[in-house]
């Protein structure tokens, strides 16, 4: 087990070095130099060679490529070309909760919806309740989060006023004005993860429910409500957490967006405005953070994989 | 010599190929996801030919009218700059569909293309080809176009090269798992010893027997490829500003949206249906063909 640890999280920081690489050439193997959007066109060759010496553009793309790597192994990151110039580093880490907890608590909203809905699916199977369940499932998956948090804008803060329309606010400052910032974008977030997971779940159960185990222990007289939480719901999960390792993915792509329409300066809303402001630093750094949370996350669910499911070893 | 014998054996299949295509139609249309997702599609695609006829209004014709909510003159209201919604909606409906399918359509051919050379021909090619397809796999396909666009800048153009690449994955990994099962097959080894060539097996035999996980996965993906490109023009890093994308639409509306719900709900709508039928149709095809490798919806 250590053995296959040691080897996923070589593997992790490989793919880390990997990205790290493309997006440094990618950047700049693109027609257009960063250092003419930083100057903004100003037609002052000279001034431009200085800044080019400066930030060591002249010399051999290789040389950069070091000198960039080394820094970012230190965990500097650079610095925004725009306004006081502050650290990529800086603001990156403020970002970074913002995410987080706008992930962390879709995550939670989504499975207290998908668990139930998607149990009561399996057992009521062909009933119109697992109908409904199936309908508003493809519903949430064909509708666009951005669209989602509109709509509950206009519901909720426009028309209500129950709930702020933009904005965030620290856990620091209290729960309350931390969960209320959250709760609209959070559910724009989670809906399509939610569907996916109800719709897994309700698959995994009734493969479950049909196995010989389940007949045994129904036929021993169990109960039912005993027979589905503590005998078959346990074995469901298994599947359904693959699927929630690559739908984890999809709440943080989620987050990309959704940050923008509830104007929560997160790690979405960080690389979108660096790269509408065409701030190379920034969309590198941003890109850089958001690919370590997903390397490390799907590398995590590999390995809680191996907690819940003692049959799977790796060696 | 051999050629003709390989051909004569193809053309031998061709009223059997013919006939489980016919079947699996028929079942295709039992199932009422299909149809309904099968009827509002080819209404969409009608609408997009037919843009320029139906529209109403000219859709960046600018009026006094503005912000006029839904009424007789304008079915879905007006916008900021008096310009008609419906007109503008039925003009978008162009924009995502074409980005909709050709994206999926250039995904499907270069994922596949990969995918099968990988398979087929295994060493070094394998591994290059899937060390960068495990790379891209590691991350959602939109962080991928996003991660893109950031290279490429935005625009249509580069928002349609983005989507595409973005999808690449996909496609390669299901054809490289399909060849590498068709591989063991019998009739391969009948064509090899014909003396046909490894493009005439790729393309001939290879090709059609790895071709239903392969639709499955191109109906799921032009759904997402939909939702990216309504996304990326959402957040601006779409196409320009004078063609009315449904993402673009929302996100102008997006400072009116407290005083003019029309400019929030209906182009959202817009987009929900689209890509509603196309997975409808996917969910339905997938249990047609029996397909498992394709990456589920669900």
């Amino acid at each position: 087990m250590s053995r296959y640890l040691l080897k996923r999280i070589f593997g992790a920081l490989i793919v880390m070095w990997a990205v790290a690489t493309l997006v440094f050439f990618m950047l700049r193997a693109v027609p257009g130099d960063p250092l003419a959007a930083m100057l903004f066109d100003v037609g002052d060759p000279e001034a431009a060679e200085i800044l080019r010496v400066k930030y060591g553009l002249d010399k051999p793309v290789y040389v950069q490529y070091g000198k960039w790597i080394s820094r970012v192994l230190q965990g500097d990151l650079g610095n925004s070309i725009y306004g006081s110039r502050i650290s990529v580093s800086r603001i990156v880490s403020e970002a970074l909760p913002r995410t987080l907890s706008l992930a962390g608590l879709s995550f939670v909203i989504a499975l207290s919806i998908a668990v139930p809905a998607g149990l009561i699916s399996a057992i009521k199977r062909h009933s119109s309740l697992d109908h409904a369940v199936t309908f508003v499932a493809f519903l949430g998956l064909s509708m666009p989060d951005f669209w989602l948090g509109i709509l509950l804008i206009i519901v909720f803060a426009a028309n209500l006023h129950w709930l702020p329309a933009i904005g965030y606010a620290p856990l620091s400052e209290g729960f309350w004005p931390w969960f209320s910032h959250l709760i609209l974008p959070s559910i724009a977030v989670g809906t399509a993860f939610s569907a996916i997971v109800a719709r897994m779940i309700r698959s995994s159960m009734l493969e479950v429910l049909s196995a010989d185990y389940i007949n045994v222990a129904r036929s021993k007289g169990l109960h039912e409500r005993r027979l589905v939480l503590v005998h078959a719901f346990p074995n469901a999960l298994i599947p359904v957490i693959t699927v929630i390792g690559i739908a984890f993915a999809l709440l943080m792509a989620g987050a990309v967006v959704v940050e923008n329409v509830f104007a929560i300066k997160g790690l979405g809303r960080v690389l979108i405005q660096g790269i509408l402001n065409r701030d190379y630093p920034v969309v590198q750094g941003a890109i850089l953070v958001v690919s370590a949370i997903f390397v490390f996350s799907n590398l995590l669910v590999d390995v809680l994989y191996t907690v819940v499911d003692p049959r799977i070893r790796y060696d | 010599m051999n050629d003709t014998n390989v051909s004569a054996i193809t053309a031998g299949d061709l009223p059997v190929q013919r006939d489980t295509r016919s079947r699996w139609w028929i079942y295709l249309m039992r199932d009422k996801k299909a149809v309904v997702g099968l009827v509002i599609l080819t209404g969409l695609i009608i609408t997009a030919i037919l843009a320029n006829v139906i529209v109403p209004y000219d859709p960046n014709a600018m009026d006094f009218d503005m912000m006029e909510s839904p009424s007789l003159r304008h079915p879905l209201g007006t916008d900021d700059l008096g310009r008609d919604l419906l007109s503008r909606l039925i003009q978008g409906t162009q924009v995502s569909l074409f980005v909709g399918f050709s994206t999926v359509s250039i995904a499907l051919v270069i994922g596949g293309f990969l995918g099968i050379a990988a398979g087929y021909y295994g060493g070094w090619l394998d591994n290059i080809i899937m060390r960068y397809i495990d790379l891209q796999w590691a991350f959602p396909n939109f962080i991928i176009a996003v991660y893109l666009v950031a290279v490429f800048g935005a625009g249509l153009m580069n928002i349609i090269i983005a989507v595409s690449l973005a999808f690449v994955d996909d496609f390669a990994r299901i054809a490289r798992g399909m060849v590498l099962s068709i591989k063991q097959e019998q009739y391969i080894a009948a064509a090899r010893t014909n003396g046909a060539s490894d493009f005439r097996i790729m393309w001939r035999h290879i090709l059609p027997n790895a071709s239903a996980p392969l639709i499955v996965q191109g109906t799921v993906s032009i759904a997402y490829a939909i939702l990216a490109e309504a996304s990326l023009s959402f957040l601006g890093l779409g196409v320009e500003v004078d063609t009315p994308t449904w993402g673009l639409i929302l996100s102008e509306a997006r400072s009116f949206i407290s005083r003019a719900w029309w400019l929030g709900v209906f182009p959202g709508v817009a987009i929900m249906i689209t890509v509603l039928s196309v997975n409808f149709l996917g969910d339905a095809l997938r249990d047609v063909l029996d397909v498992r490798e394709a990456k589920d919806i669900f």
